[in-house]
């Protein structure tokens, strides 16, 4: 049983809404990152995503865009990522999941990649841009190093395909509420009911939906349908704004723990 | 000749990808999850339209009656001298709207509108497949979205102007590099946000299965028409067939006619820039490496940790990082070759063309026109050469204007 396996079993048996939170690695730079990332350990979250800042975001709203303008300007690279989860693994309780576009890992090379992944600590690799048609290679090598796979689904995605997302999928299934980009939005679209019920009918392995969310009242109204709600621009934004504030990690982990009251 | 061998006729269903869009190792779908139906349904929609009479009939009667097919296959004989070889250009510039971006976004809208779209998106650099997408949206009674870099709307500040004209709105794009990579990541954005009712009409023949195979079909009619009017004309078929690379979709519709004639060398010219060196130029070829970019597997340029260079290119066309996948598969076939030109070379081209031959070209179609000085050496004043001349310069005329020397 992975790591995530066993956060989602805990969820499960306390009857407690996961909160799934989402950082892009390396913003404003692998040192505060680090900072960051265990704020938001402190702060409860449930799973910490680490995105991997990339040149051309094309599934990113402008706050992960701009999050990752400033990630690759401060020298961030996919190597220097790995090794912001190797220093923060010991002392973060959190599963990690890495979120990335497929350049950057195919560039390093699959396997190299899968291996170095799974040394660094890394727990799940979500990779935006190889949909489970396309990652027959990648998606082996990330079972071979015990690497969860997680999928997306949206509510584009047909029946069949959730299927196959389930079975080819480990860990979880991050559902994406709603189409467009990654942004927070001030309310809960109706879509994400429609997905997590479909999603629901098909299987039963844990869902986190996500796309949009930033205040509590969305982290408990995903809970109504799913396992977790992955809040991620939002908190991009409060890294964004708090970047120079000294306390910087104390801003992070109140607002984690405000999303989680 | 007759008047039938000069009938449009586009290549459908010749030479397709395997069922998932890959050529050999380059191409698939590599898209975020929520494009992922609508690509299927876009393969489907399309495959299923190509092989309808009605269809095909509708859009060739556009290509003849509107666009103004077939195009001139013309021997530039000052040109010819100049360089050293028996030269023929494929005037494509002198298509409706003034390049070759028409024959695709003809194509592509009324699929657009046959499966039910209101809206197209599209993507531009130099801002022809702008303009031919307006004009498509206008002709069809569509709404029109075009991104284009922010960069690019300064250098091609007349076709900004002629989109908005046409109705569209043209939508500047401020991130990255200001040029076609990022109007490519902004169309997406959008396409994702609006996929229900919104169709992605991609210019190049790049991004995601079907868009490769669609756009090299939508543009094969060149390749069909040239070798038909080069064996009409000359009674041989040519030695070799030149055409400028960006994305690759003005290339591919001229090379796909002659893929089968395994003595025409088929030569892509890449932007060479200011010099082959990092950031400097959008030679991929020259500087890249294979990788995942928008949709497709392909070369592109890119850095050691997989993020992408930006490029230069004095020409908006060509001044973007990958290129198409069925390029980098025909590359490694062995089945086409890939030469550059520096921005240096082809605004001499651009001069050249215009002085010896009354044309004046896109500054895309003046990097393949640069390549024959090389080719002449090479060749010998006996070889025949198709050019694909894919655009015209009007376009151009300001920013070459505004060069140190002013190039007049």
């Amino acid at each position: 049983m992975s790591r995530i396996d066993e956060t989602f079993a805990r969820l499960r048996a306390e009857g407690r809404t996961g909160l799934v939170a989402y950082v892009t690695a390396g913003d404003p730079d692998l040192a505060r990152s680090a900072e960051v990332v265990r704020a938001v350990d402190r702060g409860g979250a449930d799973i910490i995503e680490l995105g991997v800042p990339f040149s051309d975001p094309l599934a990113d709203g402008p706050v992960i865009q701009r999050a990752a303008e400033r990630a690759l300007a401060a020298g961030t690279t996919l190597r220097g990522v790995l090794e912001l989860a190797a220093r923060v693994r010991g002392g973060v309780r959190a599963p990690l999941v890495l979120f990335t576009y497929a350049n950057p890992i195919v560039r390093m090379g699959v396997t190299p990649f899968a291996k170095a992944a799974k040394a660094s600590g890394i727990d799940g690799v979500l990779v935006l841009d190889v949909p489970p048609e396309e990652g027959a290679e990648t998606y082996a090598a990330f079972d071979a190093e015990g690497l969860d796979t997680i999928f997306l689904l949206s509510p584009t995605t047909s029946v069949d395909r959730i299927r196959r997302a389930a079975t080819l999928g480990r860990g979880f299934l991050y559902g994406i509420s709603r189409l467009g980009v990654t942004g927070a939005r001030a309310d809960v679209a109706d879509s994400a009911e429609s997905l997590a019920a479909r999603v629901r009918a098909e299987t039963d392995r844990p869902l986190a939906l996500g796309f949009g969310f930033s205040r509590p009242e969305h982290v408990r109204a995903a809970g109504a349908w799913a396992d977790a709600a992955v809040v991620g621009s939002a908190l991009v934004q409060v890294v964004a704004d708090q970047a120079d504030n000294p306390d910087l990690g104390g801003e992070v982990e109140r607002y984690v723990r405000w999303l989680r009251s | 000749m007759t008047a039938s061998t000069l009938t449009p006729t586009p290549n459908f269903g010749a030479r397709d990808p395997d069922a998932r869009g890959y050529y050999g190792a380059f191409g698939g779908r590599f898209v975020p999850e929520t494009l992922v139906a609508a690509v299927e349904a876009l393969a489907a929609a399309y495959l299923e339209a190509r092989s309808e009479p009605a269809f095909r009939d509708e859009y060739t009667r556009l290509l003849s009656d509107y666009v103004g097919r077939p195009t001139p296959l013309w021997e530039a004989r000052r040109l010819g001298e100049a360089v050293g070889l028996r030269v023929f250009l494929k005037r494509e510039d002198l298509n409706h709207t003034g390049a070759h971006k028409i024959n695709n976004a003809l194509g592509q809208a009324l699929l657009a509108k046959r499966m039910g779209a209101r809206r197209l998106i599209a993507e531009t650099g130099a801002g022809q497949h702008g303009v031919a997408s307006a004009t498509a949206a206008a002709l069809l009674g569509l709404e029109c979205v075009v991104y284009m870099g922010t960069e690019d709307m300064a250098r091609q500040a007349l076709n900004v102007f002629r989109m908005r004209l046409l109705g569209a709105d043209v939508r500047g794009v401020d991130s990255g590099s200001r040029t076609l990579k990022d109007a490519i990541n902004e169309a997406m954005r959008d396409w994702v946000a609006t996929v229900g009712h919104s169709y992605y009409l991609l210019g190049s023949a790049l991004g995601p299965h079907p868009y490769p195979l669609m756009v090299r079909e939508f543009q094969s009619v060149i390749g069909q028409e040239a070798r038909a009017q080069v064996l009409a004309q000359v009674g041989r078929l040519p030695d070799a067939v030149v055409a400028a690379v960006g994305g690759g979709s003005n290339a591919m519709g001229i090379f796909d006619a002659f893929v089968a004639d395994a003595g025409v060398r088929l030569i892509g010219v890449e932007a060479g820039g200011e010099a082959i060196e990092r950031g400097r130029h959008a030679a991929r070829f020259a500087g890249g490496a294979e990788g995942i970019f928008q949709g497709t597997r392909t070369w592109l340029l890119q850095d050691d940790d997989g993020n992408v260079l930006g490029t230069h290119s004095v020409s908006a066309g060509l001044d973007y990082a990958a290129v198409g996948p069925e390029h980098a598969w025909l590359r490694e076939q062995g089945r086409t070759e890939y030469a550059y030109a520096h921005d240096a070379a082809a605004l001499d081209g651009f001069a050249t063309l215009a002085r010896l031959e009354g044309i004046v070209p896109a500054l895309e179609s003046a990097h393949a026109v640069a390549h024959l000085a090389t080719l002449g050496k090479d060749l010998g004043s006996e070889a025949l050469v198709i050019v694909n001349v894919s655009g015209r310069g009007d376009k151009d005329v300001q920013t070459v204007a505004a060069l140190p020397g002013g190039r007049s």
